[in-house]
This record gives structure tokens, C-alpha cells and sequence, in this order.
């Protein structure tokens, strides 16, 4: 399959995160486009790494070139799944405080 | 290893200080920490061997930087300096109360560490580093112990010489990333690869944080109010040794780095110096406020010696240094006497005051001393600096001498008005209470007395003392 | 020559500090004996010297280096010959006198206070046998500054009186003015020559050109305007009477202010050669001299009479230096400190007896109640007036010689201020002790003559101011007889041999205008007791010239709205406007611009959390553009590091 496609879908749902980001208010919603988002990313660094992986080969047979962004992918999920633990906890502190996950409760610095 | 012990003592004196819980404990540790480094600072002023008196390790390799010590005429001139002033600032306020006294104290030794590094760092990130080490216990002394208005003007104070402070650090960096070898010892400094832009440049972005420091006009408006609202204490070490910090700066870390730059602003900086000179003397000359007077005082007499450290001449050069010594000694038997007056009558407003020589003979006798050393009469201290300074400046620029001479006719007009105005004339209800200055200040000031009066006579040690500073300058130019 | 020259200063200098420290252990008495004493012993080391220099001893006596650097080194040493040897004996005999006198005169005083005025005293002596001893400029100027300082310590003696604080004050700031000078001329003489010292001086005198030598000259005379009081510095003397009466006879009349022709004198071989100051000096000198005159003519302080004859006999003295009359000048400081001191401290005697009343309308009849003091002063009228042959008469007739020499206009004016001389001072002397007493005299404090330790300086006084100038016989009366003139010829030397030789005035001509001089002066003192018995004295002030006379011409007020307030304006100006409301007030904003720049920034933070998301995104999406289009950011980046 051509990159192309991969990366207008990772494209796709980046935007659809970030529009959802920009226009949700609830809080839970909010983070599963973060989710969303960081998903897209991810998919795209495995395409790109297979794909550099695929060009490497066809040059070198022995090559391990391409690994990293794979690793990177990995990475990635340990800190969305740790941002998601911290993340829905103070979620839940906010629920428990202001009964309501709405971000625009969340102002309180403003003045 | 003596640079070191300069600072570690009062640095680890000072952190022991602060574990004190009696006042009368801290003040006694301080006091003999203070004497500890007199002595050891008189000892590298005597007799040592040159390799005593270097210090060098690795600090920040990354960076380039390695912490350097060294100690020059200058240096050794300076330390002693600092060294003799805080033993007479604390037997100045020995029987003085001050608020939770270990804290303060501690933070005054801090002080000290701070300064002393200032005049030993030969890196310019030590330097730096020490630089900043020397404000921050004075921001805590002020905004803590200060006036009643002491959160403004410290906060002023602290923003504005911070700002110059940041300047500096600026072009310390620029500076090592151009030298040989991307290091921050002096000596690859002087080196660095620059084109004109840059260097001039870069010799603004030192100046103003000298400047600031020092304080020149027109940045010298926060030091009044610093001087009026800090603790007295504070206020001699900000007037008597840090204002040092400014020219002692220039001396090491300006001249010598950007020769040809400070050739080409020579008269900028002497007109801004010499006019500050005159501003700040016909300030004090209607100034009501005896703490501001001699904060304006100050700011005339370090004008002149900016002025002369840009004449280029050796006698100006010489003349510096002994004056930065001189002003110290005299500045703080200044302070050391205004706060006695303020204690006693509790006003610093010379119009409430009046007829002191009645109540306080040796107050007025010590006042009438110190305030002559202010006007640099002949066989006081500060004479033999001012003639020289003057005779520099006067073979930089004639006109520059006679003008920059009006402020020894003001000098005379504000400071016997101010003598006039606290000692004589008849009592008031204010005064008529008044009692002596107290024991111990009184022997903080014989001393310094002493000093006025043997710097005037015979100046000669200072003068060869400090000689090698003078010389490697005139070279350099 | 012996090294005793150390010893003249150090005296006084050990005066100075045992009644200093133990000011308040001492008792009067020897208190009075030790500040005595002490210039009493220098006294003696002085006449010792003096005898040395007469057999042709004398020279520089370097104690140690006042400092030494590369390009320039002071020693503090001094230097004996005939010129200052000839003033430590002035300065340490009247001196002597003088602190004689103000054991009884001072008697009042307790005893720490008495200690602090021997003390200041004998700082005094020391300050000016430094100023006349030093072998070079520096240690003069040395002297210079601490004379001023013990004028200004002096004058504010009685620091109660704020009047008197503020006439202290003058003093020392005039001075100061023109010290300036003094110490710029200093600085021109070491940026052309290296040297301060005057045997080098004097000696590379020839690589100066002619415009440096009347630039040094002139800011040298600036100094000596400051000092001795000449116009336009003089306004601080008459005010100067605010101290002590010894003092003023001691430091406003015989010594300190006499420094200025001790300077001008010592630097004579520069004034030589330098034409132009030297009619400046006549000039400031004449126009002094007749000035002050004119103002001592309706002047009713006793002292301020005599302030103003200081002032006065001062322009003479530099009248004599302009016109190259050096000796004259020397000659008649010598007499001046004779009969002016005689006459301050008559004048202290007779406050002393009227209990602390110096208003001479207020005295009359004397003369039989004081007769020391009254016959003492007498002479010292005489001699000042120049009757022959007394002091005055010689030392003032060389001068007006020399002058007639120079140009006969300097003559008629000098002679003129002459004849007011004696007619203020006849006035003065009529006034205060012949006619009418017109005091009430308090039984329990009847008017007294004074203790001996007051009339003995007195008598001895009279007779030095009568004998006093027969040192000096001219050639005309006595030939070879000016034992003066043969003294200080080698001071002189360089100037007499550079000096335009004028025709001298045939002995006959000398006679005719001595005499004519003298019989109108004669006349002068006739009319002015007559005048004065005459006159109806009333305390009203005085209306027209006289009324501006007794005002001193204004000159006071004059300076006061000239100089002085619109300079305190000036302060004002800087202290209230300038300093707080620009530069401060420049600092202070930009520290409010910061405050509201932060507070309109802080708007952005909304507290929207959507708002702060968005504006991420959209900044992220910008930085992105510009990373792709744009490489001439980077490169700018780069170019900086």
C-alpha cells in the first residue's frame, strides 16, 4: 500500500482529535481525542519505520535500520497509558469537587 | 589555599550561624568569624608566596569553566577591605537589638562569602556566580529587616540590579563561546576573536551592569531608597563594599577585555560620570534626609572614580584604588554615626535634629572626622585618592578636572551643612534627651578613625600594594 | 643645617592632640600652659632656625614620601630659608602672644571647652607652619586646606549660635572656591613638569610656555583670592569676626590670611614672568584695597572695622606683589601682623572690659579706664596709618613706591585708601576711647583694664608695631640700611634679575611725596576725631551713601540672590522634578509599564481551557508554516551564535 494512504488517515484522525479537543467540553471526551491523536501519531510511526525498514533491505539484506520507530511507538503507549491513569484520576478529583467534568468549571486561576 | 578560607569561613560560619537560637551566641560567632577573616585577609596581604595565593579546580568542565581563584594587589586590596569592614560592622550594632539575630547575622556572613568571591573569582562564571551569591543575602536583609517601605524598594532594588546582572551574564556567555577554547578564565577572554560591533557591543552590555551596580548616572535611583530603607548594617556593606563591586569589576573584567572599546567611550562614560558627580552633589546639597544625604554623597564620590578608571592615566589608576579603600573606611564610619543619630532621636530628618555636640561630644568630634574625610581634606584618607584621581582626569581632559572640581566646593557646602545641621546650633525638644554614641560603635569608629587619619599621612602601603594592578592596566592600554 | 625643622610643627601638633584627648582630665591652667607652650617651644626652634638661615644656613629636610608612584612622587619635606623662616617667626611669636592673651580672654569657658579651643589653636599653628615649611606645593596645599579647616572650627567656636555656624560655613566654602584653583594650578604644574616641589619647579621653569605660566598664575591667584580674602572672595572675613577676638587677631588678621602672599610670594619667579597676572593682581589688589576702605568709613563693630582694614591692607600687600614689589609686600605682612594683631587684641580687650559689646556707638571716654589698652592701641592707629616711624609707614611706603613706579594712577589710588585708612581707623579710636562715655555701666561689673596675660602680648605688640619697620629703612632715608631686602634677596633672585628696571625716583622726589603723603594724612586724622568728637552718635541707621556704605555696598545680598538661591533652586530643581519625576520616575515606569503590560497580557489567560488549546494548536500550526517556508529565521539564529 502507498504511504500516501497512511499518512492522510493519520491525518484524518489527528484532525478529528484536535477538532474534538478544540470544541468538547467534557473533559473525558477531550482525552479520548488525545488519545485519538496520539494513536494517529503512532500509526504513523510504524508505517514510516516499516517502510524505511522495506528501503534499507532492498539495499543491505542485514540491516536493522527502521527498529527505532518502533520503539518509539512503544514509548509512546507507556506514557499515554501512565497520562491516562493521571489524567482520569484528577478527573475524577475534579468530579468529586465541582460535580462536573465540564472544562469551563475549570477556571478557577483566572483570577 | 588562602582565597579559599576567605570564603569558606564566612560561608560556613555564616550557614552555622543560622542554627544559633540565642541573639547573643550569633552575634558573638559572627563577630569572631569576622575577626577570623581580618586575620586571615591581613595574612595574604603581609607575607605569602604567590602559589598561596591562587586556588584552581575543576568545576564545569562541560561549560569550560573552572573554578578559579586568584588574588591580585587589587584583590588583596579589596579583601582586606572586606575583611576589616564587617568585624566593625557587627561591634558597630554589637549592643544593638535585631530581630531574630541568628538569621541576620548568618545572612551577613553569607554576604561576605559572596563578596569576598567576587574579588578572587579569575573565571568569569565563578565570577558570575559569586556576583549573584553576594545580592541574595542582601535581598533577604532588606526585605526582612528593612524600613518601613522596604518591600518596594527592595524588590526596586533587587529587579534593577538583577536586570544589569542578567546583561552581564549575557555577555559573559557570548564572550566565552568567541574565546580560544570556549573557556571563561580571564584569560581567554581577553582573547576573544570579536569584530568591532560585537565587541562594542558587548562592552555596553558589562558596563551597565557595573554601572548599575556602581551606581552611575542616571542609573543610580535605586540607591537611595535602598540605602534609606535597609538595615544600617546592610547599608554599609551595600556603600562601603559593594558599590566596589562595580569598580572593582571594571578594573578586572572590562578594561582589560575590551581595550579599545572602553578607549573609544572613554568620554561618554567620564561625561555621564562627571555630570552624575555634580547632580548627585547639588541633590545632597538640598537634601533633608541624612541618610539619602550621604547616599547621594556616595554616588558623587564613586562618579569620580569611574570617571578617573576611564582616563587611562596610572596616577588616575592609582588613585582608585586607593580611593575605593578610602571610601569604604570613611562611608561606613559615616553610616556607622548616622545610625546612632537615628536610634537616638529617631528621625533622619536634619531639620528636627540641632545641637548634638552639646549632648554628644565624641559623636560630634567622630561626625566632624568622618565628614572631613567626606570633603577629602588634606591627611585624611580619601585626599591622597582624590588628588590623584583629579590629577589623572585633569591630564585626560582639563576641562573635564575643573568641572568635575565644582563637586569638591559642593562636597564641602553639603557636608558642613549637614555637620551644621546635626551637631550645632541649639537644642530641641527632639535632642534635648540625646546621650552619647554607644560603647561599642564608639570603638568601631576609633578604628576607622585611625585608618582615616594613617591612609592620609602615609598611604604608601596601599599604594604598593596595589601597584601590580596599576601596572598590568597601563600595560594593557 | 640641623634637622630641628621637624620639631616647629610637631609641637603645636603634640599641643593639639594632649589638650584634644584629655580635654576633659585637664585643668584650665594646664590646659592654658600646654597650648601655650607648645608654640611657645616652637618659638624658640624657630628663632634658632632663623639665626641659621642669617649665617646662610637653610635647605629642604625630606622626613618621608608623602607618596610615590611611577610618574609621580611627593615627599613631605620642608624647606628652610629666609622666606619661611622669616614667617615662622611671625606666625609663632604672635602665635605665642596670642595664646598668652586667651588664657584670661577665654577664662569664661569650661574647662573641656577651653581645652577644644587650645586644641583647635595649636592645629592651627600647625596647619600653618605646615603651609609656610613645605618644600613643594602639595604640602602647602596641605597646610592650606587645614588652616581653612581651623578658621572654619574657629569661626563656629561658639556652635550654639547658628549665625555664627553659618558665617564658619562661608568661610570654609569660599575657601574652598578657591582652593579649587589652587589645586587645578597643582594639576597644570605636574601634567607639564612631573614635579610638585618648587626647587624643580622653579628650575623647569623654562619648559612651561608663556600661556601655562599665566594659566597657573591665575588659578594659583584664585587660591590666594579665596585665602585673602580679595574681592571677589572676601565677603567670609568680615563675617569671620564671628569667632573668638584672639582668633580673629591670630588667623583673620596676622596669619592665615596673609597665606596668599606667602604663596605668591614663594611662586614669584611664575608671577614674573607672567606680565598679565600681574596686573590682574595689582588690580583685584587696588580695587580691594580701596573697596574695603570705603566700607570700614561707616562700619560701627569695633571688629568689623578693623575686618574690613584687614581686607583692606590685604589688597596693599597685592598691590605690592602685582607691581613686583615682593619685599614690599613680605615687608608689610610683617608689620601688618604686628599692629593688626596689636589692634584685635586692643579690640578684645575692650570687649572684654564692656562684657561682650562691640557696638562702637555704644563705648566713648576709655582711654582713662583701659590705659594699656588704650595707649597700646593708640600706636597701632599710628602705625597702620603710616606715621612716621612707625612700622606701618615704612612697609606701606615701599610698596606705594613701587606702585608710583609701575603707574602713578596705582599711586594716587593707593595713597587714597591711605588717607581713608586713617580716617576710619581715627574714627574707630575717637569713637571707642576719647568724648563722652556713652555706655551705662553696671555697678557689680564695673569696665576694668584686662589681667596681665592681656596687656603684656599688647605692650610687647606696640613696640614690635613701632620698631617693627626699621628693618626695612629705604634707601632714601638710610642707604643699605633695608636689612629686609638683603635677607630675602636669594627668594627673590630670579625675579630681580628678569624684573624691567624702571628709573628710579631721585631722593628729592622721595621726600617731597613721603612728606606730602604724610601731612595729608595727618590731616585725614585731624578731621576724623574732630568729626567724630563732633558728631552726634546715634544708633539710627544711616540714610544715602552712607547708608549703602554701612551696608556694605550689598554685596552680601547681592551674592545671595545671585548665587546662592538660585543655585538652591537649582537643587530644588534636581531633587524634586528631575530626580523623582524624570529619572526616577523613568525607572518607576518602566517597572509599571511591565505591571500593566502583564495585566493586559493576563487577559489572554481566560481560564477557558478551550481558548488555551486552541491558541496551541493554531501556534503550532503557524511555527509549523513558518519552519517550512521560512529558512531566514534559522539563519538569523545561526548568524547570532
Amino acid at each position: 500500500m502507498p504511504i500516501n494512504y497512511y499518512i492522510f488517515f493519520c491525518l484524518t484522525l489527528f484532525s478529528i482529535g484536535i477538532v474534538g479537543v478544540l470544541t468538547r467540553r467534557n473533559a473525558i471526551i477531550i482525552f479520548m481525542c488525545i488519545e485519538l491523536m496520539l494513536n494517529a501519531v503512532n500509526l504513523l510511526l510504524v508505517a514510516f519505520s516499516k517502510m524505511h525498514y522495506a528501503a534499507a533491505v532492498a539495499a543491505a539484506p542485514d540491516t536493522t535500520v527502521g527498529g527505532d520507530g518502533q520503539i518509539f511507538v512503544f514509548f509512546i503507549m507507556v506514557v499515554a497509558a501512565a497520562e491516562v491513569s493521571v489524567g482520569l484520576a484528577i478527573i475524577v478529583m475534579m468530579y468529586r469537587n465541582i460535580h462536573s467534568v465540564d472544562i469551563n468549571f475549570l477556571n478557577r486561576l483566572k483570577n | 589555599m588562602i582565597p579559599v578560607l576567605l570564603i569558606l569561613i564566612p560561608l560556613i560560619t555564616g550557614l552555622i550561624t543560622f542554627a544559633f537560637s540565642t541573639a547573643d551566641s550569633a552575634k558573638k560567632n559572627a563577630l569572631l568569624s569576622a575577626v577570623a577573616t581580618l586575620v586571615v585577609a591581613g595574612w595574604s596581604v603581609c607575607c605569602t608566596p604567590a602559589s598561596a595565593l591562587r586556588f584552581d579546580i575543576a568545576w564545569l568542565p562541560v561549560m569550560g569553566s573552572r573554578f578559579t581563584l586568584e588574588m591580585d594587589g587589587m584583590s588583596k586590596m579589596l579583601c582586606l577591605l572586606t575583611g576589616i569592614s564587617f568585624p566593625m560592622i557587627f561591634l558597630a550594632i554589637f549592643r544593638q537589638e535585631t530581630k531574630s539575630a541568628p538569621a541576620f547575622f548568618g545572612w551577613m556572613l553569607l554576604s561576605q562569602a559572596g563578596l569576598m568571591g567576587v574579588f578572587l573569582a579569575a573565571d568569569a562564571l565563578v565570577f558570575y556566580f559569586f556576583w549573584e551569591l553576594a545580592l541574595i543575602p542582601v535581598y533577604f536583609l532588606c526585605s526582612i529587616w528593612g524600613g518601613e517601605r522596604r518591600i518596594a524598594v527592595t524588590f526596586k532594588f533587587f529587579i534593577y540590579t538583577f536586570l544589569g546582572s542578567l546583561l552581564m551574564l549575557t555577555g559573559i556567555i557570548y564572550l566565552s563561546y568567541h574565546s580560544p577554547g570556549a573557556s571563561f578564565a580571564i584569560e581567554s577572554l581577553t582573547k576573544a576573536a570579536l569584530s568591532e560591533t560585537q565587541r562594542n557591543g558587548l562592552f555596553w552590555l558589562f558596563f551597565i551592569a557595573f554601572a548599575i551596580k556602581m551606581p552611575i548616572f542616571p542609573l543610580h535611583t535605586w540607591q537611595p531608597d535602598a540605602y534609606e530603607e535597609s538595615p544600617t548594617a546592610v547599608t554599609m556593606v551595600m556603600s562601603g563594599i559593594m558599590v566596589k563591586m562595580g569598580l572593582y569589576a571594571v578594573v578586572r573584567w572590562l578594561l582589560p577585555v575590551y581595550p579599545q572599546s572602553s578607549a573609544l567611550y572613554a568620554d561618554v562614560i567620564i561625561a555621564l560620570s562627571v555630570t552624575g558627580m555634580l547632580y548627585a552633589s547639588f541633590i545632597a546639597m538640598q537634601q533633608n534626609n541624612l541618610k539619602r544625604l550621604i547616599a547621594y554623597s556616595s554616588i558623587a564620590h564613586i562618579g569620580l572614580m569611574c570617571a578617573a578608571l576611564f582616563t587611562a592615566q596610572p596616577s588616575a589608576y592609582q588613585g582608585v584604588m586607593i580611593q575605593m579603600f578610602s571610601h569604604g573606611i570613611n562611608v561606613i564610619g559615616l553610616w556607622i554615626i548616622a545610625d546612632a543619630i537615628e536610634k537616638q532621636l529617631g528621625t533622619r530628618l536634619l531639620s528636627e535634629m540641632g545641637g548634638l555636640a552639646q549632648k554628644a561630644p565624641t559623636l560630634a568630634i567622630l561626625l566632624v572626622i568622618m565628614g572631613l574625610a567626606n570633603v577629602a581634606l588634606p591627611l585624611t584618607n580619601s585626599f591622597i585618592g582624590e588628588f590623584m584621581m583629579f590629577n589623572g582626569l585633569f591630564r585626560y581632559n582639563m576641562v573635564w578636572a575643573g568641572v568635575a572640581g565644582i563637586s569638591i566646593i559642593l562636597a564641602a557646602v553639603y557636608t558642613l551643612r549637614m555637620i551644621q545641621k546635626v551637631l550645632y546650633g541649639p537644642l530641641n525638644p527632639t535632642t534635648e534627651t540625646a546621650t552619647d554614641i554607644p560603647a561599642t560603635a564608639k570603638w568601631a569608629l576609633f578604628v576607622l578613625v585611625v585608618l582615616v587619619i594613617v591612609g592620609g599621612v602615609y598611604p604608601q602601603p596601599l599604594i604598593d600594594l596595589t601597584n601590580d594592578t596599576v601596572q598590568a592596566l597601563i600595560t594593557k592600554h | 643645617m640641623s634637622h630641628l625643622v621637624f620639631l616647629v610643627p610637631l609641637f603645636p601638633l603634640l599641643g593639639f592632640l594632649i589638650n584634644g584627648l584629655g580635654r576633659n582630665q585637664l585643668s584650665k591652667a594646664s590646659i592654658g600652659a600646654i597650648g601655650t607652650g607648645a608654640v611657645l617651644l616652637s618659638f624658640l626652634v624657630s628663632v634658632r632656625l632663623f639665626m641659621q638661615v642669617l649665617d646662610g644656613g637653610g635647605g629642604v629636610d625630606t622626613l618621608f614620601y608623602l607618596f610615590q608612584t611611577t610618574d609621580l612622587s611627593v615627599p613631605f619635606a620642608f624647606q628652610v630659608d629666609a622666606l619661611s623662616a622669616l614667617f615662622l617667626l611671625i606666625i609663632t611669636g604672635i602665635g605665642t602672644l596670642i595664646h598668652l592673651y586667651s588664657t584670661a580672654y577665654m577664662h569664661e569657658e569650661s574647662a573641656p571647652h577651653f581645652a577644644r579651643y587650645f586644641a583647635y589653636l595649636n592645629l592651627f599653628i600647625f596647619s600653618m607652619l605646615l603651609l609656610v615649611l613645605g618644600s613643594g606645593f602639595v604640602i602647602m596645599f596641605i597646610g592650606w586646606e587645614g588652616v581653612g579647616l581651623c578658621s572654619y572650627l574657629l569661626i563656629g567656636y561658639w556652635f550654639k549660635n547658628n549665625e555664627y555656624n553659618y558665617a564658619a560655613r562661608k568661610a570654609f566654602v569660599m575657601n574652598r572656591i578657591g582652593d579649587l584653583g589652587f589645586l587645578l594650578a597643582i594639576f597644570w604644574i605636574i601634567s607639564k613638569l612631573g614635579t610638585t616641589e618648587y626647587a624643580q619647579v622653579f628650575a623647569g621653569v623654562n619648559k612651561l610656555s608663556a600661556s601655562d605660566i599665566t594659566a597657573i598664575t591665575l588659578l594659583l591667584f584664585v587660591g590666594a583670592m579665596g585665602k585673602s580674602a580679595q574681592i571677589p572672595l572676601y565677603t567670609w572675613l568680615p563675617d569671620a569676626m564671628a569667632g573668638p577676638t584672639p582668633v580673629s587677631a591670630l588667623i583673620h588678621a596676622a596669619t592665615m590670611v596673609t597665606a596668599g602672599i606667602y604663596m605668591i610670594a614663594r611662586t614669584n619667579l611664575l608671577y614674573t614672568m607672567a606680565p598679565f597676572t600681574q596686573c590682574v593682581v595689582a588690580i583685584t589688589g587696588l580695587a580691594t584695597a580701596l573697596f574695603a576702605a570705603t566700607i570700614a568709613l561707616r562700619q560701627n563693630d569695633i571688629k568689623k572695622v578693623l575686618a574690613y582694614s584687614t581686607v583692606s591692607q590685604l589688597g596693599y600687600m597685592f598691590l605690592g606683589l602685582g607691581v613686583g614689589a615682593y619685599t614690599g609686600a613680605v615687608f608689610h605682612v610683617m608689620t601688618h601682623a604686628f599692629f593688626k594683631a596689636l589692634l584685635f587684641l586692643g579690640a578684645g580687650s575692650v570687649i572684654h572690659a564692656m562684657h561682650h559689646e562691640q557696638d562702637i556707638r555704644k563705648m566713648g571716654g576709655l582711654s582713662k579706664r583701659l590705659p594699656h589698652t588704650h595707649f597700646t592701641f593708640l600706636l597701632g592707629c599710628l602705625a597702620i596709618a603710616g606715621i612716621p616711624p612707625l612700622s606701618g609707614f615704612f612697609s606701606k611706603d615701599e610698596i606705594l613706591a613701587a606702585a608710583f613706579q609701575a603707574s602713578p594712577i596705582y599711586y594716587i589710588l593707593g595713597l587714597a585708601g591711605a588717607l581713608m585708612t586713617a580716617f576710619y581707623m581715627f574714627r574707630l579710636y575717637t569713637l571707642t576711647f576719647l568724648g563722652e562715655a556713652r555706655f551705662h555701666e553696671d555697678p557689680h561689673h564695673p569696665v576694668h583694664e584686662s589681667p596681665w596675660q592681656m596687656t603684656v602680648p599688647l605692650w610687647i605688640l606696640g613696640i614690635l608695631s613701632v620698631v617693627g619697620g626699621w628693618i626695612g629703612f629705604p634707601d632714601w632715608i638710610l642707604p643699605n640700611a633695608h636689612r629686609l631686602e638683603s635677607l630675602l634677596a636669594p627668594i627673590f633672585a630670579g625675579s630681580t634679575a628678569l624684573a624691567t628696571e624702571h628709573a628710579h625716583l631721585t631722593h628729592s622726589q622721595e621726600w617731597m611725596m613721603t612728606g606730602g603723603a604724610t601731612i595729608a594724612i595727618i590731616l585725614a586724622i585731624v578731621l576724623a576725631i574732630r568729626s567724630s568728637l563732633r558728631a552726634k552718635v546715634d544708633t539710627e541707621a544711616a540714610t544715602g551713601l552712607a547708608g549703602i556704605l554701612e551696608n556694605k555696598w550689598y554685596v552680601d545680598e547681592i551674592y545671595d540672590n545671585a548665587i546662592v538661591k538660585p543655585l538652591q533652586s537649582f537643587a530644588d530643581l534636581l531633587k524634586n522634578v528631575i530626580e523623582k519625576s524624570g529619572i526616577d520616575g523613568l525607572v518607576n515606569g518602566v517597572g509599571k509599564l511591565v505591571h500593566y503590560g502583564s495585566r493586559q497580557i493576563r487577559l489572554v489567560q481566560s481560564g477557558q481551557v478551550g481558548n488555551y488549546l486552541l491558541i496551541m494548536v493554531l501556534s503550532m500550526v503557524v511555527f509549523f508554516i513558518i519552519w517550512f517556508n521560512d529558512t531566514s529565521l534559522m539563519k538569523l539564529l545561526h548568524n547570532i551564535f
